[in-house]
């Protein structure tokens, strides 16, 4: 362990840790399979001596009915390909320890595993249910676990009109055909618990002052006008002082991953446009390189240049909507919001231009993107790049960055340390707020972003001020992308091979990730070589920066949780998906 | 005043005066005043909301019809655009929100999963339709309905409420309380209007009943 390490090197975990690990050697799969005993111990060294010190993802795949698999994805936060752990349990038995002292982020992830595929997780603080209420019976993503509505296990559905019928999904929901219901289950009886665990779970403060305070839970969503959507946190506070907060989530939750493993891969393909409505071509982008790298196939030369403008559009749309909706969020009420709403317009023209919708694109194929752009479009975004939006950036630039109120309202609160950040899992603008220069599109260089020429803006005081300053950089930053990429766009096809419904995806797992507006946006996909994915994990990244509210919110006062919320910039369609 | 939503048809005005006097019934002028000056409750659950943002925002703009002012509370709104996926875990916080506003309110089902449960109908944790709680006014299809689609959905609610006669408001009855029932987070989501079916299926377990009689709840 003399030698220097290098940055690219991934550790020969299996000959440096016999016994403890071994190569995951099924025919599509990378990464090494550690035994349960173990876990912490190697994960320890993994933290502090090979440098992978960025947790980025959890999950659990079923493969039913041997064994229940927990997946971790590290990375190192100095760049580099991922190291992909694996810990493999029987399914009755399905209990791992918690890695949460090591990596504070695996909180939720590990909450939600739980929840959805019910492994437990030993030694986790507060492990409850996440997405679905305290109460709900069985663990949704489990393969033998069949909700009211179950047809079949895959798509396309031999028949949805046996008798040339349609017919009503409701009408078939017997009250006990799919949900199970406890014996002598009595409905008068019931009583809901999950509100009592949340409140127990906030943790009062232990200081021993003289002033004898008492602290109140207050909550605020999930109806609130502050929390962008659905979105509900309890706040324990003394005073106007945040003691302890506890985010609730669920109230959105769509059943992706369900849904996703029952449609075929294509049809996945709008349904990730849902995720994160507001940058749908992000979304689109992160789940074609995850399929692609399964498939092994390459989309051609002008289908990437249009991926990365596409791409890159959306970063600006997304981070005009986060600016405008930061000040609403700060008192402004709509002024600066319909500022970047007018900028926003200009752009979801061209998407509709492009693709016919708006905000859900479905333009991604895997190889390539549907269609080609239409006459004209290539004038439209070069005015876009050239001409009407970088005036535009600096408009909005001028009219906030040094007004007196939001400098005095941002400038050092919801401050969150390099170290903390990184441990938190926190990805995106927020971790490059807080002075670490991670970026995707140059840790670990996907598409063609290793052509460009642009700049990964850092700053370093990790507040709400400097989120909201690398905001508008990276605007800046992705308009020098598309102005690069417009101008080198070559001609060609923009699919490879013959577009089809159904394709062949060899069975195997990949990990397909991108640095959406919001964070790091990953896709792992199990294939067992049929039309559907056996498993279908989004890492999303405004849910995973939400396990770090509470480290930025305490301390501070209830009217600047409003702000930090806004300033980290959630999407209710991506946080509980 | 000559405009065609409050002056009564055939009733002549001496044209000198046609700029100053209307004449009109109660209901024309209550119902013109109530649908030009709507007020949506300001509540999104999914992406269907930033289209509703997008549709009071400056390119398509619904105060020219009066909608302007949204409100959090529902205490001082109209009509409650239901605008995104409803789960099981929200349905009771907008049944609550309902029963809160106060009478005349209406309900829009704003875009596909609203109406219908939409593509994500199958999910485990989804409502197939905010109408399985809530009577709803105007069903708005898209996913997401463009900004236009939105507003010609509120045009259209204005013109129902135009349509509506004082003396049969069902509000202005004595003995009128429309609360709706609160569902329950249990195993699954239980309606409480459908207790007594899940009693006697508890007992029975015959299939065939049970497909007759929830239909027949559905329409309770």
């Amino acid at each position: 362990m003399e030698e220097k390490v290098l940055v690219s090197d991934l550790p020969a975990l299996d000959s440096l840790y016999p016994e403890k690990v071994i190569l995951d050697t099924r025919s599509g799969y990378g990464g090494f399979i550690v035994q349960r005993e173990f876990l912490l111990e190697l994960f320890k060294d993994i933290h502090d001596v090979w440098g992978y010190d960025m947790l980025s993802s959890i999950t659990g795949v079923d493969y039913f009915p041997e064994m229940m698999e927990v997946v971790y994805h590290f990375y190192r936060s100095l760049g580099g390909g991922a190291l992909v752990l694996k810990v493999q349990v029987p399914r009755d038995d399905a209990v791992v320890p918690s890695i949460f002292s090591i990596y504070n982020g695996a909180e939720f992830q590990e909450r939600e595993a739980w929840d959805l595929l019910g492994i437990k997780f030993d030694g986790h603080p507060d492990l409850r249910r996440i997405l679905m209420w305290e109460g709900f019976a069985g663990h949704p993503l489990r393969k033998d676990w069949k909700e009211a509505y179950y047809e079949e296990d895959t798509k396309p559905f031999s028949s949805r009109w046996p008798e040339g019928v349609a017919e009503h999904a409701e009408k078939k929901n017997l009250f006990k055909a799919n949900v199970k219901y406890p014996d002598n289950f009595d409905p008068d009886k019931w009583i809901a618990s999950g509100e009592e665990a949340l409140y127990l779970g906030l943790q009062k403060s232990k200081n021993d002052q003289d002033m004898e305070t008492e602290s109140i839970v207050i909550n605020l969503g999930p109806q609130h006008p502050s929390t962008h959507g659905v979105f509900r946190m309890a706040a324990l506070i003394e005073g106007e002082a945040i003691i302890d907060l506890k985010p609730a989530f669920g109230y959105l939750h769509r059943n992706h991953e369900k849904i996703g493993e029952r449609n075929t891969f294509l049809q996945n393909m709008p349904f990730t446009d849902r995720l994160d409505y507001i940058s749908s071509m992000s979304n689109n982008f992160g789940y074609a390189l995850a399929v692609e790298k399964l498939m092994g196939v390459k989309p051609p030369e002008r289908a990437e240049y249009i991926r990365v403008i596409m791409a890159e559009l959306t970063r600006i749309v997304s981070h005009f909507i986060s600016t405008g909706f930061l000040l609403n969020d700060l008192g402004a009420f709509f002024t600066p919001a319909l500022y970047a709403l007018k900028e926003r317009e200009l752009i979801l023209d061209v998407f509709e231009a492009v693709s016919g919708s708006r905000m859900m694109c479905n333009y991604f194929r895997f190889g390539g993107v549907v269609r080609d752009l239409p006459a004209g479009i290539h004038e439209t975004i070069k005015n876009l790049a050239f001409e009407r939006l970088p005036g535009k950036v600096d408009e909005l630039d001028q009219l906030l960055t040094g007004n007196e109120i939001v400098r005095s309202r941002c400038i050092g609160i919801g401050v969150l340390t390099a170290e903390q950040a990184i441990n938190l899992s926190a990805t995106g603008p927020i971790l490059r707020a807080s002075g670490v220069p991670y970026d995707i599109r140059r840790a670990d260089p996907y598409s063609i972003y290793d052509r460009f020429d642009f700049d990964i803006p850092v700053l370093y005081h990790g507040d709400i001020y400097d989120r909201y300053l690398i905001r508008i950089e990276e605007m800046r930053q992705s308009i020098r992308i598309i102005q690069q990429a417009i101008t080198q766009i070559p001609e060609g096809p923009v699919f490879e091979g013959k577009p089809q419904y159904q394709v062949k995806v060899p069975a195997g797992e990949a990990y397909g990730r991108v640095e959406a507006p919001k964070g790091e946006l990953g896709f792992y996909v199990v294939s067992n070589g049929q039309a559907n994915p056996w498993r279908y994990h989004v890492r999303a990244p405004s849910f995973i920066n939400l396990t770090s509210l509470r480290q930025m919110c305490l301390n501070y006062k209830v009217a600047d949780v409003v702000a930090i919320l806004g300033s980290i910039d959630i999407v209710l369609g991506e946080v509980d998906r | 005043m000559q405009s065609e939503k409050i002056n009564k048809p055939d009733i002549n005005i001496p044209p000198e005066l046609q700029s100053q006097v209307a004449v009109t019934t109660l209901d024309r002028i209550y119902n013109w005043s109530r649908a030009s000056s709507l007020w949506p409750m300001m509540f999104g659950l999914a992406c269907c909301a930033i289209e509703m943002i997008i549709t009071a925002a400056s390119r398509v703009d619904f105060s020219r019809f009066g909608m302007e002012v949204m409100r959090p509370s529902p205490r001082q709104a109209d009509v409650m655009i239901v605008s995104g996926t409803v789960t099981k875990k929200m349905v009771p916080q907008i049944v609550r929100l309902f029963n809160q506003m106060g009478e005349p309110k209406y309900v829009v089902a704003m875009g596909a999963c609203a109406s219908g449960g939409g593509p994500f109908k199958e999910g485990y944790n989804v409502v197939s339709g905010i109408d399985k709680f809530l009577p709803v006014d105007v069903y708005i299809p898209g996913c997401p309905p463009t900004p236009q689609a939105l507003l010609h959905g509120l045009l259209v609610l204005q013109k129902k409420i135009e349509k509506e006669k004082l003396t049969d408001a069902e509000w202005y009855k004595k003995d009128f309380h429309e609360e709706i029932p609160i569902p329950i987070l249990g195993p699954d989501l239980l309606d409480p209007r459908k207790f007594h079916l899940f009693k006697k299926e508890l007992e029975t377990t015959t299939e065939e009943f049970l497909i007759e009689s929830d239909a027949k709840g559905e329409e309770a």
